[in-house]
């Protein structure tokens, strides 16, 4: 019973998404959702995104060298450390959990609380495909989330330097040694492939939960902790089978 | 006008509108009204097409909505205003860009010409000093205004009201239901009204549709009301004593 609501489920999701590209709004209205969708979901983001970000760069240089205790062990790895945590895991994916709690529960309340006050229905009535005129501007904004996860890698090594050299555990110029050994251009490449399946992520599932929501002012709530469930699950599940696939042959 | 016919929908196995038919006639105000739980709001967004009949057809003007292309039932929706219950106003726009919104999304009129008529239907409804605030810096009475105002923005040939003055004081229902009926008048639109307002009833029920239990059990329009011996119309209707005295009285005249 519970496995065909989920499959029920899944199924509603993906015809969904067909149909959100389907009868396109007027490109003189889009354009004004558009930005207002980055300015709502990229722009009101780059607060917490940096703050976050800055301190857990440095909180992971400092437990890095905290733990390198074998005087053989070269200090450049604290850099290292930092530079390969923060831009594999911690910027792509672990930001993006945050984002489905503030992203993910700003976009399933706005769009619940339209559903719950018939909002949805005067568009549907006036012959709008509410689908594509509340979902597609946000998947469009999220294009733009490779740029916030962009800044949150820079500032996340950024504050491991800080706390490294400021804190005297590492010289800035062993740091820096670190940060550059072993690059590998093809993990920043990974990590925004990652981000951008992410980003697709959480425009539509946190979409999905608002928009089919029912019932009244409790349940948007509802349907929020939901969306933030579900959006955090798919993105842990994507980040596995995606690693799988680009890193682990 | 539009003419329903035979329409039948049921909800998990539960009839709720069993075999409807009637028309709905325009330049009038139609009103459909009857318990809770009899189908009115059922058969109001059927009509809207948001719940889709099992059996029977629904047709505006000639047109079957149900042999419709999805491109003529779009086409057919920019024909149709509603006003919703909770007026349903986009909470993120302003008044003018709430009446503007259906203009700015169907045709191809520029800004100063979707202002001019912005502020004529403002006008209309006698909402000038509103423009730039948002839904929320208005009382409950002007939302429905402007709700109505965003409904015949862009001309449609049929407006439906689902109750449009619930939560209002007596005086602003009788304007909202007086707006609604100068509107059908003046534009000679096919107006539905969905209500449990026994004023409106008695002030403008040009042509009235009751529902009990899924079912047709009356028509007539105002004056037929007060004089038919229908037991459920008058069990419904004449429950309160205030109805009863204006019936009787309405009768010895």
């Amino acid at each position: 019973m519970m496995l065909t609501r989920y499959i029920t489920q899944i199924g509603r999701y993906f015809l969904m998404l067909k149909e959100i590209f389907n009868k396109q709004t007027k490109w003189s209205v889009m354009k004004n959702l558009i930005f207002k969708e980055i300015d709502d979901l990229i722009i009101g983001s780059l607060g917490i995104v940096a703050f976050i970000s800055f301190f857990v760069g440095g909180v992971v240089a400092i437990q890095t060298a905290l733990n390198l205790t074998n005087p053989l062990i070269p200090k450049y790895l604290i850099g290292f450390a930092t530079r390969q945590s923060v831009v594999l895991e911690f910027a792509p994916t672990f930001i993006s959990v945050i984002m489905a709690g503030k992203m993910g529960s700003f976009i399933t309340s706005s769009i619940g609380t339209m559903r719950v006050t018939e909002q949805i229905d005067a568009l549907e009535v006036m012959g709008v495909n509410s689908l594509n005129y509340l979902v597609f501007p946000k998947i469009i904004a999220l294009l733009l989330y490779p740029f916030l996860i962009g800044i949150a890698m820079f500032l996340g090594v950024l504050g491991g330097w800080m706390a490294g050299v400021y804190g005297g555990f590492i010289s800035s110029a062993e740091f820096i040694n670190g940060t550059q050994m072993d690059f590998i251009p093809f993990h920043i490449v990974y990590a925004f492939i990652k981000t951008l399946i992410f980003a697709m992520l959480l425009a539509t599932i946190p979409s999905f939960h608002g928009y089919y929501m029912k019932g009244g002012a409790l349940e948007v709530g509802k349907a929020s902790t939901v969306s933030f469930v579900w959006t955090s699950v798919s993105i842990i599940l994507f980040n596995y089978i995606l690693t799988q696939l680009l890193l682990g042959s | 006008m539009i003419e329903v016919k035979n329409i039948e929908k049921s909800f998990g196995g539960n009839k709720i509108l069993k075999g409807i038919s009637t028309v709905f006639e325009t330049g009038k105000t139609n009103l459909i009204i009857g318990q809770s739980g009899s189908g009115k709001t059922v058969l109001l967004k059927s009509l809207l097409g948001i719940h889709t009949p099992e059996s029977g057809t629904i047709s505006f003007d000639g047109r079957i909505y149900s042999e419709l292309n999805p491109d003529e039932k779009r086409e057919l929706r920019t024909e149709i205003g509603m006003v919703f219950q909770g007026s349903a106003l986009f909470d993120s726009m302003t008044v003018a860009e709430n009446v503007g919104f259906p203009l700015r999304m169907f045709t191809k009129d520029n800004n100063k010409k979707i202002q001019e008529r912005v502020d004529f239907v403002l006008k209309r409804v006698d909402l000038t000093e509103a423009h730039k605030k948002l839904p929320s810096e208005i009382s409950g009475g002007m939302q429905k205004r402007v709700a109505i105002a965003r409904a015949i923005v862009n001309n449609p040939k049929y407006l439906f009201c689902d109750e449009p003055n619930s939560g209002l004081d007596p005086n602003t229902a009788i304007l909202i239901d007086n707006l609604i009926r100068e509107i059908t008048e003046e534009y000679n639109i096919t107006t539905v009204i969905n209500t449990h307002d026994m004023n409106s009833v008695m002030e403008i029920g040009e042509k009235i549709l009751f529902l009990k239990d899924g079912l047709k059990a009356w028509e007539g329009n105002k004056e037929e009301i007060f004089r038919t011996d229908n037991e459920a119309v008058v069990a419904f209707v004449y429950s309160s004593n205030l109805f009863k005295k204006v019936r009787e009285a309405y009768l010895k005249e």
